[in-house]
């Protein structure tokens, strides 16, 4: 494959073939290694072949093979001529981070540390096959679909403040749950306000530095040792259904021929079709805001009940890794509407952007890359620089190099526990296996990811914070 | 004979499953699914779940069959213990399945220790060689 160097951290793929467009890869010459042995670069070329695709298909820093687009895959696509693909966006639609901070320091919770993590295990249903403790009717359901967050917050969970620093205000405008399955609707009734299982988590953090103090202020990260909640999940069965209808409905009515990978099934943007996922996909976007609305409210019941208060502990940001938008972008000298898809990336709006909250907008938005289990993770801020170079986006985390099954045959959930507890962290989780599957080793260096975006400019680096107690779902 | 076979891939679960039949294979698959799960050896018969899907090729087929593992998990907290029954016939190229699924619902005794998110067409493949494998790449 016809790999170029452009510089240090960014490599291309020259148009070739069917190519429409280059494709562009931000890694390192380290990262660039994991992404070469499996079909990553293959995937990104594939995109690049899709109709109606915009400057060029990029390749974030953590990326990896996933299924049609990679993982850690952004494209944009024209309105007039171009698609919306279900395989662009994923699976698990609206899988996000959300972050709360406290006004608590590592040592105000260090003796309840366990306490505070037992309670959350209690409060917040996580795993599979178990569902939430609420059960909604349809009616309320498709209330959650069209409303998101605003539902949730409408129902007591947490406070109208939250919306305003949540992507989208958690609510996608455009969604309308009226083409959801049966089948979908079953699946989500049951699971809203759930973790549910796989490398979703909840993260008791600390702040453990801060590269700039200036934007961390006005994220309200002030000092070395605060205490961060961070919350990762998506939009459970519901989601996981609305994808796999969805592609089955566009192989049926618009056939896979031609394609080479089934798992690129689009249709045109406009079409029927494509209007119907825009809406689901929005809808499903929604559900997951919900249900990280619900999880937040209960971990701040927590607080209170533990720490005697939950007083400070604003919602940072919430942001979705796995979504499809229609956004404005200035390229080719002229500002346009395109769908940009994400697929395992984070939006990285730079200072200005309407889409910001007025609190942010001087700043540029707060951007979550979490680490793999145990290790750091971090908060990041957009740029303008990323809307020249990436459509506005960057990584969304570490980015496995290691297969469940191999993470499995080589790790014990029991000795991965003991060997945290030695470091400081508590782990709590339903299933040692699912513990041994999300082993550290089995992930990227999320170091190194993170340093790529930085120096791409395509998201800076605010501050790094480590676990102190870790829920795996 | 080897019933299912696991390979690496990165992101994802990918397995091959065999059979002397299309339906002992696609039967194998299922195991194979659950196995990322639960311990399909380890739950009891006690329930059972009739499962009627249809495709318009082998490979959706294949799909929608998977899917109702997920799907009867998520809805009815239904742990597949083992497919039974199975019978695939075509007609004017719309194939249809039919099995009758074994299994027990979900309580403490059974640890659940994976999530499969949903079956995806990346890299399926279903042969037929003198004896059948059909290979699957699952979203976990």
């Amino acid at each position: 494959m016809d790999l170029k160097k452009i510089n240090d951290y960014t490599w291309e793929i020259p148009k070739s073939g069917d190519m429409k467009v280059p494709t562009v890869i931000y890694t390192s010459s380290k990262l660039l290694e994991g992404v070469k042995r499996d079909r990553t670069l293959q995937q990104a070329k594939n995109v690049a072949c899709l109709p109606g695709i915009q400057k060029m298909a990029y390749v974030m820093p953590d990326a990896h093979q996933g299924y049609g687009f990679p993982i850690g895959g952004v494209a944009a696509f024209d309105l007039e001529n171009g698609i919306i693909s279900p395989g662009g966006v994923g699976y698990d639609i609206n899988c996000g981070v959300r972050l709360l901070k406290t006004e608590y320091t590592e040592k105000d919770i260090h003796g309840k540390r366990k306490q505070l993590l037992t309670e959350i295990f209690k409060e917040v249903p996580a795993g599979v096959g178990k569902g939430g403790i609420i059960r909604l009717n349809r009616n309320a359901l498709l209330e959650v679909c069209v409303k998101g967050a605003e539902w949730a917050v409408e129902n007591g969970y947490g406070m109208r403040e939250d919306l305003m620093r949540t992507e989208e205000y958690g609510r996608m405008r455009e969604a309308n749950p009226r083409h959801l399955s049966h089948r979908a609707l079953e699946r989500g009734i049951p699971q809203l306000g759930t973790l549910g299982a796989g490398n979703h988590f909840l993260e008791i953090q600390k702040v453990s530095e801060i590269y700039d103090g200036d934007v961390a202020k006005v994220f309200g990260i002030h000092s070395r040792d605060q205490i961060l909640v961070m919350i990762h999940c998506g939009s459970r069965g519901l989601g996981h259904q609305v994808a796999s209808d969805f592609i089955r409905l566009m192989e049926n009515k618009i056939g896979s021929r031609g394609l080479p990978d089934r798992e690129l099934i689009n249709a045109p943007v406009r079409s029927p079709l494509g209007q119907q996922y825009y809406e689901s996909m929005s809808a499903a976007v929604n559900y997951a805001f919900a249900n990280r609305q619900m999880i937040a409210h209960w971990v701040r019941n927590v607080f209170k009940k533990i720490m005697g208060s939950s007083e400070g502990m604003n919602q940072v940001y919430d942001v979705c890794h796995n979504v499809a938008k229609i956004e404005k972008h200035e390229f080719n000298g002229r500002i346009q509407d395109v769908c940009v898809h994400r697929k395992g990336a984070t939006r990285s709006f730079g200072p200005g952007r309407e889409e910001i909250p007025e609190l942010y907008r001087a700043v540029g938005q707060p951007i979550f890359i979490p680490g793999s289990m145990g290790t750091a993770s971090y908060i990041l801020v957009g740029t303008r620089e990323a809307e020249q170079l990436s459509f506005g986006s960057t990584a969304h985390g570490a980015g496995r190099v290691m297969s469940r099954h191999e993470a499995l045959r080589r790790f014990r959930g029991e000795r991965i526990k003991e060997d945290l507890e030695k470091r400081g962290i508590e782990l709590q989780s339903t299933s040692w296996k699912g513990v041994a599957e999300e082993a550290s080793q089995a992930y990227k260096d999320v170091d190194e990811v993170v340093k790529v975006s930085h120096k791409v400019g395509i998201g800076k680096l605010v501050a790094k914070v480590v676990p102190v107690g870790v829920m795996k779902g | 004979m080897e019933r299912y076979r696991f390979f690496a891939h990165t992101a994802d679960a990918k397995f091959q499953a065999f059979g002397e039949t299309l339906e002992e294979a696609f039967s194998n698959a299922a195991l194979a699914t659950v196995s990322l799960m639960w311990d399909w050896e380890r739950i009891e018969h006690k329930v059972t779940h009739p499962v009627e899907v249809e495709g318009r090729d082998l490979k959706q087929l294949l799909s929608g069959f998977l899917e109702e593992i997920i799907y009867l998990l998520d809805t009815k907290s239904f742990l597949l213990g083992f497919p039974e029954n199975i019978k695939i016939e075509e007609k004017e190229n719309r194939y249809t399945l039919k099995a009758l699924f074994k299994g027990d619902h979900y309580s403490d005794r059974y640890e659940i220790f994976g999530d499969v998110k949903a079956i995806t067409y990346n890299e399926m493949e279903i042969e037929n060689s003198g004896r059948f494998m059909v290979q699957v790449v699952v979203d976990v």
